[in-house]
């Protein structure tokens, strides 16, 4: 056998890189965006992202309806938390119109909004480990996501959309079912918990996997307009729910968890962390709301007669019930003139609505501010020096939603 | 001391004078508008005081008021002090016939696919942005959807009925004439800088 | 007033709660059993489809919670989910489908391999649901033809469990030269596939 090696003369091989479509319909499954990656052997040189395969015209739409008619669309932005969306856009609606709501109901949309964030949480720490190989985290959890829905359920009748609530307080009180339930997931679901922390924390596998990777500073994470999460994980602890509380956050004692990297550990770690958290909080709303006796415990909306549909035995034998109820299904109430920006804590970060009224039946202009586009964006330079693995992790931890992304 | 919204505007007027204009403080927030022209100057001087530090770009979106000649396009900024928590609003306007502003990507990298959405939706034209094409539609769209004038269905479809989703069509219930706008001719003037 | 919680009390006798699927029409002696080649690979093909979850959106968080164990859509022979359209059979389209996203879907039902089925699941998919704008598409039998609509907005996993069950009548009840027929043609034409 002959040992000559073929020398090449040099500068004859051209080092090109390799473009790779990450396309639309991925196995990751997070929802459809694109990313057209330049890769050199396995190393990503450069990435490119194409959103919008899911634009829905959301805040066009959003122009032609009054606005309890907005919930089912708040519903469709972040649909794994959609609760917390729909408390975001009452919160909204009631600060535009001045309303203050009592304190029953306030601890009872404290126990919604943190079943929620936890269900979110829940999702994407699986869809983590799915994407670094461990899908039993997945199916585990899926059995107590499931009791969340039927608690939902039992409050308003949907699984997944929720449009939970309404302005001013919940469409009806939470009965003794919803309580038990309630109930049955504080007693089972920590266990659960701790058992899919010792699945992942302390792996080798997962933790060679997602150590290092895709860190990013506290500062270009706020100059990117991180919130949430993944900003908490980078060091900075802004949580909306501290800084501006709303719903009476005041009122309950939690922790902020803080990373230090940045990276998807940290951000695993911060997720997980919260979970206990938001335990925490409900432990204290629940046992807070059955303190509430006698007449005090069938309150469950405050007095907003122009958006709150008057119950049925009122419209039946009382004039103004009657007037009202015509008033609001025919859609003939005016807002009062005015522009609010109001931000809750949602499962990504700060879900912002900017409303602007100006005196009509309907918003005249209504933004979100959607965290996952805006920090989906940092991406690249989350990625860039980085191997093709490592990218599907950055983003499955990012915890991406097509549906908030392009709304 | 305290960073109150008085501090600010006097911090404000002492620097541009004149030029901001329009303070308004309803709902705790306060909002003010400055000329196209100086708005990366604004916005600088927000970022780089070492009392306002607003150095937090929350959102930036835009407004469509057809009726306000010379002024049709809005641009507004929300922007945050993490350490203080204060919020402040700042508004910008534009003529819709030359919607060309500064673009704010230099200072906040965040503002990149938010002037995307807005040149995408609204049409205005960030000068010195990097990557400024559509974002969210189809690049083939030719027209901007989100201004007054157009709207909100697809006017290809052919399967469904307009007079059933109150469109127009032969019987016209449904059309504008009972749709939710009700605001009185003369209010329609006063949209723009003071919505209150 | 409140009716209490309970789960599963009624005690099934055994006997009942096995259902064993009915065979076949056909002749069966010692040893044998001859029926028409129709039959055997439609009950083969019907038990055995595997899925191609095109999940867009919210629906794909329903088509998650159908997977988990508490629906288990592994019972009725789609334990592999393949990503790949060239080997699956079943594209099941859930969630809103926008106009840009249009011809990725057309082109993921391209390279699937005959015989394949489409289920569209949720009101986006069957009709443009809930967004009558100008970016959605209205229902994606505008690109694709489809054999099974699943309503509900997202529909629960029953009701996809429903539509996969419905999928597993019609796959029973193919033609073998149905794919091949001028009808089928016809149809594929209509929507531009050749």
């Amino acid at each position: 056998m002959s040992e000559q090696h073929i020398k090449l003369p040099e500068g004859s091989i051209e080092k090109t890189t390799t473009t790779l479509n990450l396309g639309p319909t991925h196995p990751a499954t997070h929802g459809v965006m694109q990313n057209i990656l330049e890769l050199d052997g396995e190393r990503i040189v450069s990435t490119e992202q194409t959103i919008g395969y899911i634009h829905r015209a959301f805040e066009k739409i959003a122009e032609r309806r009054p606005l309890y008619q907005i919930t089912p669309l708040t519903d469709r932005l972040n649909y794994c938390s959609s609760p917390i969306n729909n408390m975001g856009w009452h919160l909204t609606c009631e600060k535009l119109l001045n309303v203050n709501t009592p304190k029953r109901v306030d601890y009872l949309r404290v126990i919604i909004m943190e079943l929620a964030r936890i269900s979110d949480h829940l999702i994407c720490n699986s869809i983590v480990g799915v994407d670094s190989g461990a899908y039993t985290g997945f199916l585990y959890v899926m059995q107590y996501r499931e009791l969340i829905y039927e608690i939902y359920e039992e409050v308003c009748g949907s699984r997944l959309t929720t449009n939970i609530g309404r302005i001013g307080g919940f469409e009806r009180n939470f009965n003794d079912i919803a309580f038990q339930k309630l109930q049955k997931f504080l007693d089972e679901y920590p266990r659960v918990l701790r058992e899919f922390e010792n699945l992942f924390t302390r792996n080798r596998i997962f933790m060679d996997r997602t150590m290092g990777v895709g860190a990013i500073s506290a500062d270009r994470a706020m100059n990117y307009g991180f919130t949430g999460p993944n900003l908490r994980a980078a060091g900075v602890d802004y949580d909306v729910r501290v800084h501006s509380p709303y719903s009476s956050y005041e009122d309950f004692e939690f922790d902020v968890p803080v990373g230090t990297t940045g990276d998807c550990y940290d951000r695993f770690l911060v997720r997980n962390q919260e979970m206990w958290q938001s335990l925490r909080i409900i432990e204290q709303a629940f046992k807070k709301v059955q303190e509430f006796k006698g007449t005090e415990a069938e309150i469950y909306h405050a007095d907003v007669p122009e958006y709150y549909l008057p119950e049925k035995e009122d419209v039946y034998t009382k004039m103004e019930a009657l007037i009202w109820h015509f008033k609001i299904i025919m859609g003939e109430i005016d807002m009062p003139r005015g522009e609010v920006y109001k931000s809750v804590e949602g499962g990504n970060g700060e879900v912002g609505f900017y409303l602007i009224s100006d005196g009509g039946r309907t918003p005249y202009r209504l933004h979100f501010r959607r965290p996952c586009f805006i920090y989906y964006q940092a991406f690249e330079e989350l990625t860039k020096g980085s191997m093709l693995s490592d990218a599907i992790i950055v983003m499955s931890s990012l915890n991406l939603i097509a549906g908030e992304m392009d709304g | 001391m305290a960073l109150t919204n008085e501090h600010i505007i006097n911090k404000l007027q002492e620097k541009f004078g004149e030029e901001v204009s329009g303070f308004s403080d309803h709902y705790d927030m306060l909002t003010f508008v400055a000329p196209k022209e100086l708005n990366l100057k604004v916005l600088n001087f927000l970022f780089d005081d070492d009392e306002l530090r607003f150095r937090f770009l929350t959102d930036l979106c835009a407004v469509h008021f057809p009726d306000q000649k010379e002024k049709e396009l809005a641009v507004v900024y929300h922007l945050h002090n993490l350490e203080d928590n204060v919020r402040i609003r700042f508004k910008i306007f534009t003529n819709i016939n030359m919607p060309t502003v500064y673009t704010a990507t230099g200072l906040f990298s965040s503002a990149n696919w938010m002037e995307r959405e807005t040149y995408d939706f609204y049409g205005i034209n960030f000068v010195g942005h990097p990557n400024l094409k559509r974002i969210l539609n189809v690049e083939e769209m030719d027209y901007f959807p989100m201004l007054k004038q157009y709207p909100l269905e697809d006017q290809t479809r052919i399967d469904k009925d307009d007079e059933m989703f109150g469109r127009g069509g032969m019987i016209g219930f449904g059309t504008d004439k009972t749709t939710h706008r009700t605001v009185i001719e003369s209010e329609k003037n006063n949209i723009g800088e003071d919505i209150v | 007033m409140s009716r209490p919680v309970s789960y599963n009390i009624k005690q099934k006798p055994l006997v009942k709660d096995i259902s064993v699927a009915d065979m076949p029409e056909g002749h069966q002696g010692e040893g044998f059993f001859a029926t028409s080649l129709n039959n055997v690979i439609g009950l083969a093909r019907k038990n055995s489809i595997w899925p191609l979850p095109f999940a867009t959106s919210c629906c794909g968080i329903e088509f998650m919670a159908t997977m988990g164990s508490h629906y288990d859509l592994a019972r009725f022979g789609s334990e592999r989910v393949g990503f790949s359209p060239r080997q699956c059979d079943l594209l099941m389209v859930m969630g809103t489908v926008a106009k840009k996203m249009g011809p990725v879907v057309k082109q993921v039902y391209l390279q699937m391999a005959e015989p394949r089925w489409v289920i569209a699941v949720g009101a986006c998919a069957s009709s443009g649901g809930i967004f009558d704008t100008y970016s959605v598409l209205q229902g994606i039998d505008q690109v694709v033809p489809v054999d099974v609509y699943v309503p509900g907005c997202p529909p629960r996993p029953e009701a996809i469990i429903d539509g996969v069950m419905r999928i597993q009548d019609l796959v029973g009840k193919e033609s073998l030269r149905r794919r091949n027929g001028d009808r089928y043609k016809a149809l594929l034409e209509s929507y531009g596939i050749q």
